[in-house]
């Protein structure tokens, strides 16, 4: 078991290492010197020229890559143009919302998700079945921000039950911040929902065709015991594959939804940073995202030798 | 009254019948055969008597066990049956059981469900049972894993699973299988000595007739969903009454005739000859920085075939037969050695310089059902080695070709404008064999080709293996853990153990007197009907 | 024994099963009238949405105009019918790239096996681990924001999802006796490739064809949304909807239509990929 988390790990360490070149290397070839964009067109030649020299703009690529990459393990995230704060502040401020709309999202799916695929993989070909997968099959299909749209228009519009958009931050308390976030995390999540309801339930029927669900059911276990005891174990593995890959989506999903609701989080925080091209901003936000990803994923990984004994391969 | 007892049980599938009115019964502590090709509704009379059959069955008739009414009974009922009064063994190990459970875990289960005992006490009772079909608490603790298991001991588990509350009746179908001649006997002398032990009736369902002589106090023969014949085992497979029940006792023992046999010690050039081959294959990691020990598959194996030799390779499975001839295939890459192919070395040359070799080296696999694309059609199935020709043929002298080929296997040449399909098990074991006579090659290595197969197909199959090496002169390497198709059809044979040859010698002499500890393991489990019947008449005196 | 994804190759029982798919045969009719609509947009739309006519601004749907129209006066039925060009243009080719570029690499790497396969892998966890929409926030605001770029986006992102499909498949497919047979015929993996693992993989490669199609129908729509995909003067639904979000206190039918168009297309989509999977999978017709 450690010999397989030690490789998983290893291989997310290098992924962060690759996808930090390209990161930067993608923002090395973007027109604009943010040492203009600092001071102005109007700045004088000299002055232009002592700011490039002292924010190590004029050093070779591989020495400012390593300053960079080096800045990055301890935390030093450099210091936005445009914000002239450190990058590792703002990053904490937007945080303080992405991270629980994220996190109230993927709890909202998860308990949403699960119960109805098991519900119906219990009742395969029953209309209640048919019912609760057509709705998924509808909720897939549906974009999260124009549900955002509608909800808005439902709940914040019309019956005033939430804010339509905006975050009070939680300096203001801990009950209007959620309340803020609440249909943002609904936007979010439902579509997600819709699909881990779907692959529960196929997960579910494909271990329930499988031998040793006949063996149990030769043991004289009834079919509701034997979906709880022996199936839906198994079948976790591709709920938790999916699992993961939807913590990825809705951490770039957040970009677009904190755009309809005007919060201030890390995706409106790139997203801005990207049109002004405050590139420390975006090269530090996206690092931090992309390890969010390739941590999430060892946290997969370890689920899944939680779940499957036959990767805790004994040594 | 009998412990179970079915009278004109039918069944059906979707409007399809699966049982036609099928009589059976079986008395407190009997062995019931049940034998019967496939598709013959033996395995859905197993699943009709646990009411596991598939949603869309609907069955009528009388089924009754210790005197209730099984199509009757309510889904609770039968749930309080089965695992406590009537146990089930399956024919697929490796996949019974679940992976992500500890077989302790999967034993305790229905003792715990059934009898409401606590954890330790469930255990306890686990531990007994495990103990009893041969694992000991000592080397397999109740926290191992399935996949920590080979396939013997799982099926050991699954038995130890069906038989922990001491079942009134027990099923098994198929339950050796899966398994190689020396594990099956070790299971079935388990299920024997369980039987006697405590009481219990066993439904063993079998297509071998020579495991069930050994077995089964009455025997039920079954075709097509009916029962053809049933009586006491001895007296109905030595009497043959039915047509049917000749027919498959005749099956089972068939040998082809074959008169003339090519001896080792002739003169001629070695065709095949392999020289100290070895194969490593890497060791699974121990930790992320040391690799653990190489596994040696085959070590240090040498011997040759002459031109138009028939030869079996025999050995218990994961002996390193098949990795063997993957490698004579030129498939595979031996560690050290060398294979010499028409006087010619195989290794070191690209597929360009093997062509040659190939064109004259064929195959034939067990599944008759994988070793076809489904999506082609039998001319281009059967003409694909063709392209190891140095010209190729024009479509007319290929249909031409392919035609003569499936007319060479006992099919006709419009057979070519199927598809795989189309066929029975035995014609697309057919068709394998003509793609692999088409280039006329001199030899034909063949890996399990008939023990997929029916026993009267199985012995047609046989035949015609026989009448090509008679007629084509080609030669045979068969690779088998079966003896009866090594004796039936080789003058040679090599017996395997561990990666090393042990032995080798000519067929009759090692099948008779075996010396090496693993040629008289193998000899001793294979079930010989012969021999079986004459035991049990000699034991009724 | 897994029986893998081989199907019998009875092209008419499948025609008959898809026929009797109800999945199949909802998402094929959806398919086929958005296609329809899109294609009709060329040649006929109920107003021209070139012409902004102010005094017909904001109008609720009406007998006049059915879905209302947008604050340039412009009919929103005629803006979705020309909308659906640009969602299904841009799905299509990005669809187009991850097939032509992600299937040789997943058959290459299945065939090859080793450090190519091990490459590709890594390659994979890479691309995955930037999630989705954020790479193609980042790449349209590189080169601009654009339609093109925006299937360039997408497209990158479809790459990893067909290597990954086809090297699934075609792992499963190596060990299986024909390929070891066709071998044994003296068979190149390329041959081999072409002539047995592409046929029985292009099931699953359709299936996930029309899953990343309904996906990027999404992408497209979220990226216009966001700016960063089609431009104005073109038309396309996530713009709308954009532009809708404003007037959504007075005008919430402006936000309505194009998100159900959006919907029901991805919906077709998915019903015919479910669709085919049933019809397809010989998984799910395994008789016993």
């Amino acid at each position: 078991m450690t010999a397989f988390l030690l490789k998983r790990l290893l291989i997310g360490l290098a992924t962060l290492l690759v996808a930090s070149m390209v990161v930067f290397g993608v923002m090395e070839v973007l027109p604009g010197d943010p040492a203009l964009l600092m001071l102005g067109m109007n700045a004088s030649p000299d002055a232009l020229e002592s700011l490039r020299q002292q924010m190590g703009l004029n050093d070779p690529v591989v020495i400012r890559y390593v300053h960079w990459i080096g800045g990055l393990a301890i935390g030093d995230f450099g210091r936005s143009y445009t914000y002239s704060s450190p990058v590792i502040e703002l990053i904490g401020e937007r945080a303080a919302v992405s991270l629980p709309l994220a996190i109230m999202s993927l709890v909202l799916s998860t308990v949403i998700a699960i119960p109805v695929g098991l519900y119906s993989a219990s009742r395969r070909g029953r209309l209640s079945d048919t019912l609760a997968m057509g709705t998924a099959q509808v909720g897939v299909a549906i974009p999260n921000f124009w549900f955002a749209l509608l909800l808005i228009y439902v709940f914040a519009v019309w019956l005033r039950l939430v804010p339509a958009g905006g975050f009070p931050g939680w300096g203001a308390g801990i009950w209007p911040g959620i309340k803020s976030l609440i249909l943002p995390a609904v936007a979010l999540a439902l579509p997600q929902a819709a699909i881990l309801a779907r692959v529960t339930r196929s997960a579910l029927l494909e271990v329930l065709g499988e031998d040793y669900i006949r063996t149990a059911r030769a043991k004289g276990m009834p079919r509701s015991a034997v979906l709880w005891r022996h199936a839906l174990r198994n079948a976790m593995i591709p709920v938790l594959t999916i699992l993961g890959l939807q913590f990825a989506f809705l951490l770039a999903g957040t970009i677009i939804i904190e755009n309809v609701f005007y919060l201030p989080g890390l995706g409106r925080l790139i997203f801005q940073a990207i049109t002004q091209r405050d590139l420390i901003v975006v090269e530090g936000v996206v690092m931090l995202l992309v390890a969010t990803v390739v941590v999430v994923n060892l946290l997969v990984d370890l689920a899944y030798a939680l779940v499957d004994p036959r990767l805790r391969v004994r040594t | 009254m009998s412990l179970l007892e079915i009278e004109k049980l039918k069944l059906d599938i979707g409007g399809t019948p699966i049982l036609k009115g099928i009589d059976l019964a079986i008395e407190k502590g009997q062995v019931m055969g049940l034998v019967g090709e496939s598709g013959s509704g033996k395995s859905m009379t197993a699943l009709a008597i646990m009411r596991l059959m598939p949603h869309a069955a609907r069955a009528s008739g009388r089924l009754t066990f210790d005197g209730i009414d099984i199509l009757a009974s309510t889904e609770e009922a039968m749930c309080r049956l089965r695992g406590d009064d009537i146990g089930m063994v399956f024919q697929e190990p490796m996949t019974a059981l679940n992976p992500v459970k500890t077989i302790g875990e999967q034993v305790a289960e229905g003792i715990r469900w059934h009898t409401g005992a606590n954890r330790a006490d469930a255990e306890a009772r686990a531990r007994q049972i495990l103990d009893r079909v041969g694992l000991p608490e000592a080397k397999f603790p109740l926290s191992r894993y399935p996949h920590e298991l080979s396939g013997g001991q799982r099926q050991r588990v699954v038995i130890a699973i069906a038989c922990a509350l001491k079942p009134k009746l027990l099923i098994a179908d198929e339950p050796t299988t899966a398994l190689d001649v020396v594990l099956q006997k070790q299971i079935l002398e388990l299920l024997k000595d369980l039987v006697d032990e405590q009481k219990m009736g066993l439904l063993l369902i079998s297509h071998d007739l020579a495991v069930v002589a050994d077995m089964a106090d009455r025997v039920t023969i079954m075709r097509h969903g009916e029962v053809m014949e049933d009586g006491e085992t001895a007296r109905t497979l030595s009497e043959q009454v039915h047509p049917y029940t000749r027919q498959l006792a005749q099956a089972s023992m068939h040998v082809p005739d074959r008169p003339h046999t090519t001896a080792a010690s002739s003169t001629a050039e070695n065709l095949l000859e392999i020289r100290n081959v070895s194969r490593d294959y890497p060791g699974r990691r121990v930790s992320l920085f040391k690799k653990g020990e190489p596994f040696r598959a085959v070590n240090d194996v040498s011997f040759s075939l002459k031109p138009g030799q028939s030869v079996a390779l025999v050995g218990r499975s994961g002996c390193g037969k098949s990795t063997l001839a993957r490698m004579i295939l030129a498939l595979d890459h031996p560690t050290s050695g060398d294979i010499r192919f028409m006087g010619e070395s195989l290794l070191g040359k690209d597929e360009t310089a093997l062509r040659p070799f190939r064109r004259n080296m064929q195959v034939v696999f067990q599944d008759p059902y994988g070793s076809f694309n489904p999506r082609h059609k039998v001319e281009r199935l059967v003409s694909e080695p063709l392209h190891l020709l140095d010209e190729t043929p024009t479509p007319a002298a290929r249909r031409e070709m392919v035609a003569a080929a499936l007319h060479e296997v006992g099919l006709k040449p419009s057979d070519m404008e199927k598809y795989p399909h189309e066929f029975s098990g035995g014609q697309r074991q057919r068709i394998s064999i003509a793609r692999a006579i088409i280039t006329r090659p001199k030899l034909i290595v063949a890996d399990e080709p008939v023990s997929a197969l029916d026993v009267s197909i199985r012995a047609q199959v046989l035949d015609l293996f026989a009448d090509l090496n008679q007629r084509l002169g080609v030669a045979y390497l068969f690779i088998t853990h079966d003896l009866t198709v090594a004796r039936a059809i080789t003058d040679e044979v090599m017996v395997m153990h561990d990666g090393i040859m042990v032995e080798e010698g000519g067929t009759a002499d090692i099948l008779d007197h075996p010396k090496s500890d693993a040629a008289k393991a193998l000899v001793d489990a294979a079930p010989d009907l012969h021999r079986a019947i004459a035991r049990r008449l000699q034991e009724q005196g | 024994m897994s029986t893998g994804p081989l199907a019998t190759p009875v092209e008419e029982s499948v025609l008959r099963l898809a026929l009797m798919n109800r999945s199949f045969l909802f998402g094929l009719v959806i398919t086929a009238l958005i296609a329809a609509m899109a294609l009709i947009s060329f040649v006929w739309t109920p107003y021209d949405i070139t012409n902004l006519i102010v005094a017909n601004r904001m109008k609720p749907p009406s007998a006049e105009f059915l879905f209302g129209t947008d604050h340039f006066g412009r009919d929103i039925l005629s803006m979705i019918m020309v909308g659906s060009r640009n969602s299904i243009a841009v799905a299509f080719v990005a669809v187009g790239i991850g097939m032509a570029i992600g299937i040789p690499l997943g058959c290459w790497a299945a065939a090859r096996g080793g450090w190519v396969d091990e490459t590709l892998m890594r390659f994979n966890d890479l691309v995955f681990a930037f999630p989705a929409l954020l790479s193609a926030v980042m790449i349209t605001a590189i080169f601009g924001p654009g339609a093109v770029n925006a299937i360039i986006a997408i497209g990158i992102f479809n790459i990893p999802v067909f290597a990954r499909v086809a090297r699934a498949g075609a792992m499963a497919l190596w060990p299986r006796e024909f390929i070891l047979a066709a071998r044994a015929s003296g068979k190149g993996k390329t041959q081999i490739t072409i002539e047995h693992i592409l046929p029985n993989i292009v099931s699953m490669l359709l299936v996930q064809g029309t899953i990343q199609f309904a996906l990027g129908i999404l992408a497209e729509a979220g990226l216009s949304y966001l700016g960063l995909g089609a431009q104005p003067p073109m038309v396309s639904w996530g713009r709308m909807l954009f532009d809708a979000q404003t007037r959504m206190m007075v005008a919430p039918y402006l936000a309505l239509f194009p998100g159900m168009a959006i919907v029901i297309t991805v919906l077709g989509l998915n019903l015919l990929g479910d669709g085919l999977r049933d019809v397809l999978d010989p998984k799910l017709r395994r008789e016993r």
